[in-house]
């Protein structure tokens, strides 16, 4: 997995809330074996407005996507965040998310920030306020601020998950260090509720 | 003092980080064409192994083609697609499976409806599948729930699941529900009262008496839209109608097994004083047949309601959504909703598609026939054992006689990646669980409804108000 350690980039507003996975990746871009390539699909439809902010020339290059409450709701697909990495996000700031959306988030190196409702708010007005609105996400740190460092928003992240991330480890070999533990759970399964095997 | 979802997770924590990171045992791994390739290439790259070949249960579903099945796999005429069915094939053929229905196959069908019929879905498992209608297996107190395909990966190769515990809500619906509302309305009901965030970070139990006297296909139904209200799991504690429904299943236990089964099973149920973070509960007797009107499921009416107006929304985000929401689907504020004229109609998908909702969808067309402003009704059995059964008790006919199409298995149109698609402002009357924008095809319009309210669309070109039907 990629590591996330400090990313200093310009924000992409989008200003809704419940963008559901649908909308992310629509469905027709589903249709590949592999991981990578899905960019193309990212907010497709809604890409085809002239108006939609990822169109617009000054946010040329965003790498973190400001958006409302309950991001990536619907389906499981992990190419949602596949598609938003593959067109050069790494990170995403909202007040909430849906859960497999996050869960899968971290599996990828993208981080998901969740901050205060009023902290999203005021970033929307920075956005609105300074063409080329930047902000540094700093992992280790767990912040979000400003490139002129004039104020800095906290944010939680689960200290696991931060590990993996800083140190970009493949959750994989992590859980096989536990191989033993799960053959022995395995045993006693088996031996007390056999019809599961 | 333990509810079912504390009982589920504590039967299967292998190991918990200090953090409280969990390394969660599955027992079932369910497998589909779409969200899998990736994760068995992964395994490839790797070098590594499954962990446990026979905790998979495999099927081609979500992008099967439902007519040409006489052509064998030219009949998928997507190409994508028919790369996606060959790599599935090709990794069972690799890696292997329990059990594995392929495209085509006679028992073949959407995953969450096959999983059940076959008793491969048991009370007090772990059930996951990358696909998040997987809550749909809670209906027999299982611990079921989606995962992302780095997830499939993870699981296939070590067993097991990195979570966090959830926490515990309950949702009660306490009475007789009236004739012609059905499990889907209850649902519908409860994500329209506590919004399609409201179940994020829980596990939510249903309960209650209307509960209680659902079928196995009803609970189902239910579960299935948990992940429609934000919660990734759904779940029932066992009772007779579980332990009945399983007796004699293909995978089910059998004999002195299946006896000291039952009896563990009987104690997959929430203790009497089990405590809940959030409780929720709905009167029976008050829930309406359901209408979506939006491009979200928490945008729902009952019937004899009418297109919400925006104005009278406070909230300003919440109100731009149902502005977006109003001009994407075509409608007006205060529209009665049986004013609204269908284009098409589909019964189908795994929230819908089980025998009993093809017998209620039917028992409402019989002797009728569709409506000439509906352009396409179609009917998608979940599975192909479904098919077979609903054609051994004539409902093809009815169907077929109505101006129905009798389609083969599989998820159709309610993800659309087949070719069975909402052409952009046809409006369609839907089983399935999602409305969102282009989910039944580019620029569609869903509203979601229960079968016999979809088929009574269907015969009368609008929405009906099936209890007057
Ligand atoms: S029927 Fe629809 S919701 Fe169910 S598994 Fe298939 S695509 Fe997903």
């Amino acid at each position: 997995m990629v590591k996330f350690t400090v990313l200093n980039g310009v924000v992409v507003p989008l200003d809704r809330a419940n963008v559901d996975t649908d909308q992310i990746i629509p469905k027709q871009y589903l249709a590949s074996i592999k991981r990578t390539g899905f960019g193309e699909g990212l907010f497709a439809e809604w890409r085809k407005d002239r108006e939609f902010v990822l169109n617009q020339p000054r946010f040329k290059g965003a790498t973190i996507l400001l958006a409302r409450k309950n991001f990536g709701c619907g389906s499981s697909r992990e190419h949602a965040p596949w598609a938003l990495m593959d067109y050069g996000f790494r990170c995403v700031i909202a007040p909430s998310f849906a859960d497999i959306f996050f869960t899968n988030s971290f599996k990828n190196g993208f981080l998901p920030v969740v901050l205060r409702e009023d902290e999203v708010d005021r970033l929307f007005h920075e956005c609105a306020a300074f063409p080329g609105f930047r902000v540094v996400v700093d992992l280790d740190k767990q912040t979000v601020a400003p490139t002129d460092g004039s104020f800095a928003m906290r944010f939680e992240i689960d200290p696991f998950r931060k590990y993996c991330l800083l140190n970009g480890l493949d959750e994989i070999g992590l859980t096989l260090r536990h191989a033993d533990k799960i053959r022995a759970f395995e045993t006693q399964r088996k031996a007390q509720h056999p019809w599961y095997f | 003092m333990r509810t079912l979802y504390d009982k589920l997770w504590d039967s299967h924590v292998v190991h918990v980080e200090d953090d409280g990171t969990a390394l969660l045992y599955i027992d079932r791994h369910l497998v589909h064409e779409v969200t899998s390739a990736q994760a068995y290439e992964g395994l490839r790259n790797a070098g590594r192994k499954p962990w446990r070949v026979d905790s998979v249960v495999a099927t081609a579903d979500h992008n099967t083609p439902t007519t040409n099945w006489d052509e064998g796999l030219e009949g998928v005429r997507d190409k994508f697609a028919r790369l996606q069915i060959e790599t599935l094939d090709a990794n069972m053929k690799e890696f292997g499976a329990k059990v594995y229905f392929p495209y085509l196959d006679k028992r073949q069908g959407i995953v969450h409806v096959i999983g059940p019929e076959q008793g491969a879905t048991l009370p007090g498992m772990t059930v996951v599948c990358g696909d998040s209608h997987t809550s749909t297996h809670g209906a027999f107190a299982c611990l079921a729930h989606g995962i992302g395909t780095s997830e499939v990966e993870h699981v296939l190769a070590t067993q097991c699941l990195v979570t966090r515990k959830m926490k515990n809500m309950r949702v009660n619906v306490e009475g007789q529900l009236a004739r012609g509302v059905t499990p889907k309305d209850v649902v519908l009901a409860i994500i329209g009262r506590i919004g399609i965030a409201g179940g994020t970070g829980y596990a939510i139990e249903y309960a209650g008496s209307a509960i209680r006297a659902m079928s196995m296909e009803g609970r189902m139904t239910v579960c299935n839209m948990s992940i429609e209200a934000g919660a990734r799991a759904g779940m029932v504690g066992v009772d007779d109608t579980t332990i009945e429904y399983l007796k004699g299943r293909r995978f089910a236990p059998q004999g002195a097994e299946w006896e000291r089964a039952v009896a563990y099973w009987r104690t997959l149920k929430s203790d009497p004083d089990a405590k809940f973070e959030r409780e929720v509960t709905l009167d029976a007797r008050e829930i309406r047949p359901h209408v979506t009107w939006g491009t979200s499921p928490e945008m729902v009416v009952p019937v004899d309601d009418a297109v919400p107006d925006p104005d009278k929304e406070k909230d300003s985000v919440r109100r731009e959504g149902m502005e977006r929401a109003l001009q994407y689907m075509g409608l007006k504020p205060r529209t009665p909703i049986t004013d609204i004229r269908i284009d098409k109609v589909f019964i189908g998908s795994c929230t819908n598609s089980r025998i009993e909702d093809l017998r209620a969808a039917a028992s409402v067309v019989r002797g009728r026939r569709k409506a000439s402003n509906v352009k396409v009704a179609m009917v998608v059995p979940g599975s192909g054992l479904v098919k077979e059964q609903a054609e051994r008790e004539g409902l093809d006919r009815i169907f077929r006689d109505a101006g129905f199409e009798w389609r083969e298995p599989g998820c159709s149109m309610c993800l659309g990646m087949n070719p069975d698609r909402l052409d952009p402002g046809e409006r369609c009357a839907s089983t399935s669980n999602r409305n969102f924008e282009g989910r039944q095809g580019a620029g569609g319009r869903t509203h979601l409804v229960s079968p016999v309210m979809a088929a009574a669309a269907a015969i009368a070109g609008h929405f009906v108000d099936i209890r007057k039907w």
